[in-house]
């Protein structure tokens, strides 16, 4: 291909790449370095209000921010390096919790506490999510054509429900008497509370999440079983290999590269786990780190939202994901290099 | 079920509005539109407002983050705001809501001096309702157990533990845990805590903050284990479905209780005031309250219309029709047994909750670090430290410390 015809052919997605990941991603990278707060006035504030019985006037001392002639708020930008990092991180109250090799005081620190969950919900669903995806390819495959379509419809169902919608049900179906822990509490014939505490919030979490993405690994795997190549396998049979040899030695090496690029998906997108903080209202017992970014963000009732640390929770997010990618991208590359020669 | 409800109340509202659709005095031909919160009371207000025609409304929990951008643009997207005590305050400080005070010279003089919010002497906002949080009991579990009615946490965890020996209920106890900072608040401040010194320096870090958190601790022993899980609404539906026998919950969920479509306990639970967070000191409850403020970035046409038409949601047919919504405060309206406990809950002593910019950082320090103290073990002293070390870093990104 002539490089005028390629860069023709890649030229909008890249400026769309660039105007839509690139420019806002610098934007959050530069705001990390820079603190905006508007300029206050303290002032003493009469605020009379209704009390029942009669009116009730409090006088506070507040901040309130300058307002210039345009009656806008006057803000004031200021270069703080890397003091957002700091903060999210914890540095001080880090060093003190390794210091006295205290694991506990460490986990009490928001952004370690959402980096352990984050890692144990990435790692634990990871091959979850492929055993199950490869289980389901492998028994739709061998049902009769007659069934099939019904087959992969069902499967696909949990991956086109939104994911707050399915968040929000299997917490229904949990949560106090909902109607699966009745059923569990008739079945141990005991009280059970799945909210109560951390680790079953957790396994919630995770089993929602297998049954949200393990469709995808199964429409991937699926679609791969179609290619298998017939003659391999027929003559591993003629060779006597019985059924879990031939998927040990035909099948899984003829998925292998599908295995990393699902993994590399997976990766990238439960080291991102959010949907299911928010849907299960987990924060008071678990957090993740996008949460974390979430929680900078949101205004809180008076207001005030820290955008400088949003953005630095933000840069170590992706930080994180650059670094747990390493491996499957450079097994990816390795893959395409080994082909072109 | 939180958005059925809301579906079936908004239906109702408009059943009620189509038969009372003659009752705006004027026609409105000026656009207006208002933003609030989704929940009873707001619904019933804007069905009242729609009758006057041209007015757009848009219910959401996000209001707060929605009036705040949309207030800002200029014209403003939004004529109208709901506002309650603490989400006035970001838009009060932006300066994006005008002094009502002609406003309500020439079209609000039935109002009644106790609606007109006024703030450094100015009308900001005209309210409709209060709130507090107040005591919701079984009667019937207290008349079979021959328990009285308690007045201050003491009282009220004795009676719980007799009614879980007597195991009538599946918890004793239930309050609205998953705003652990409004918990913490309204206990802190019924002991007479306050929550700053030196103007803005945080002094959460002392005995008051560790009688809070020994009472919260000592609490839980009473409710659901899912407490930090549990909303209002998951309150109000436990005190509904009679598995929980006393809550400390808000006033405006007391309606909700004899509402036989929806409660299995109508006629049973009565209501007192919030119990005192120690035997002799104020309640554990702070004082809210809900209304109307009008945008600055608007046309003084627009703002006259929107006016009128907030007097015509607010005015006494609306009070009437919808009792049970809220305890309105709207002249004409006589509020029911329903208020008696917030009443008791004023009469005893409660504060206005302090909304302001830096109890609004307090607020999410507490409510980050409350969780560790409850779940994880983090000791009582080291959470108040963290509290306060929180609301340092934020309070100087925010410019308020320097």
């Amino acid at each position: 291909m002539r490089l005028r015809t390629f860069f023709w052919f890649v030229g909008p997605s890249v400026a769309l790449m660039l105007i839509f990941i690139a420019a806002p991603l610098v934007s959050v990278f530069v705001q990390s370095f820079y603190v905006t707060s508007p300029v206050l006035e303290t002032v003493e504030r009469e605020t009379c209000a209704p009390g029942f019985l009669g009116e009730v006037c409090t006088t506070q001392t507040v901040t309130r921010p300058l307002l210039d002639a345009d009656g806008r708020v006057v803000t004031e930008t200021e270069f703080v390096g890397l003091q957002a990092y700091r903060s999210v991180l914890e540095l001080d109250r880090t060093r003190a919790a390794l210091a006295d090799w205290d694991l506990q005081a460490l986990l009490q620190i928001d952004f370690w506490k959402a980096l352990r969950f984050t890692l144990v919900f990435t790692f634990v669903t990871l091959p979850i999510m492929l055993a199950v995806g490869l289980g389901l390819a492998l028994a739709v495959n061998t049902v009769t054509e007659r069934v099939k379509g019904p087959a992969i419809f069902l499967t696909l169902l949990p991956f086109i429900i939104t994911p707050v919608i399915g968040a929000l049900s299997i917490r229904w179906l949990f949560i106090g008497d909902g109607i699966l822990t009745a059923l569990i509490e008739w079945w141990l014939q005991r009280d059970v509370a799945l909210f109560a505490q951390a680790w079953t919030i957790e396994i919630l979490m995770m089993f929602y999440r297998i049954w949200h993405v393990a469709p995808f690994a199964f429409v991937v795997f699926y679609a791969a079983l179609q290619t298998v190549n017939r003659d391999t396998l027929e003559s591993a049979l003629i060779d006597g290999a019985n059924r879990w040899q031939r998927l040990r030695y035909v099948i899984i090496p003829h998925l292998a590269p599908l295995i990393v690029f699902l993994s590399l998906i997976h990766l990238m997108d439960s080291y991102r786990v959010f949907e299911e903080i928010v849907g299960f209202s987990a924060e008071s017992h678990v957090i993740s780190l996008q949460w974390i970014t979430y929680d900078y963000l949101t205004p809180d009732d008076a207001g005030n939202r820290s955008i400088s640390r949003a953005s630095a929770s933000a840069m170590l997010t992706m930080i994180g994901i650059v670094i747990l990618l390493i491996w499957p991208l450079r097994r990816t590359w390795a893959d395409y290099s080994r082909r072109e020669t | 079920m939180k958005i059925a409800r809301y579906l079936a109340t908004a239906a109702a509202v408009a059943v009620l509005a189509t038969g009372a659709r003659a009752e705006c005095t004027f026609e409105n031909d000026v656009p207006v539109s208002i933003s609030a919160a989704g929940f009873a009371a707001w619904n019933a207000v804007t069905a009242a407002m729609q009758e006057c025609g041209n007015v757009t409304v848009e219910l959401s929990q996000d209001f707060q983050e929605k009036q705040a951008t949309g207030m800002a643009a200029r014209p403003s997207l939004y004529t109208m705001g709901g506002v309650a005590n603490s989400s006035m305050v970001p838009l009060l400080n932006a300066g994006l809501i005008r002094p009502l005070d002609d406003l309500v010279a020439r079209y609000g003089q039935h109002l009644s001096p106790q609606q007109l919010i006024r703030v450094d002497g100015q009308i900001m906002a005209i309210a409709m309702m209060v709130n507090a949080q107040h005591l919701m009991y079984r009667s019937d579990i207290f008349a079979d157990l021959g328990l009285e009615v308690p007045t201050d946490y003491d009282q009220l965890i004795a009676a719980a533990q007799v009614i879980r020996d007597a195991g009538v209920v599946d918890y004793p106890f239930g309050a609205p845990w998953s705003t652990t900072w409004l918990i913490f608040a309204d206990i802190y401040l019924g002991y007479g805590g306050s929550f700053f010194a030196d103007g803005f320096q945080p002094a959460v870090n002392n005995e008051t903050g560790l009688a809070t958190l020994a009472r919260m601790a000592e609490l839980t022993e009473y409710m659901d284990p899912e407490y930090l899980v549990s909303d209002s609404t998951y309150v109000q539906q436990q005190l509904q479905n009679g598995r929980v026998a006393m809550a400390n919950l808000w006033a405006s969920r007391a309606g909700a209780m004899n509402d036989a479509a929806e409660s299995k306990v109508v006629g049973l639970v009565e209501f007192a005031s919030a119990p005192a967070s120690g035997p002799g000191t104020l309640p554990a409850a702070t004082l809210w309250w809900d209304g109307v403020v009008i945008a600055r970035n608007v046309t003084d046409a627009e703002a006259e219309a929107a006016f009128r038409v907030a007097m015509e949601g607010l005015d006494t047919e609306m009070a009437n029709a919808n009792p049970e919504a809220a305890i309105w405060i709207i002249p004409g309206f006589e509020p029911g047994p329903i208020a008696a406990g917030a009443a008791a809950t004023a009469q005893n002593g409660a504060l206005p909750y302090p909304a302001s910019t830096h109890m609004g950082l307090m607020q999410q320090a507490i409510a980050d670090n409350i969780g560790a103290f409850l779940t994880s073990g983090m000791a009582a002293e080291a959470t108040l430290a963290q509290i306060e070390a929180d609301y340092l870093e934020s309070a100087r990104e925010a410019g308020i410390l320097q």
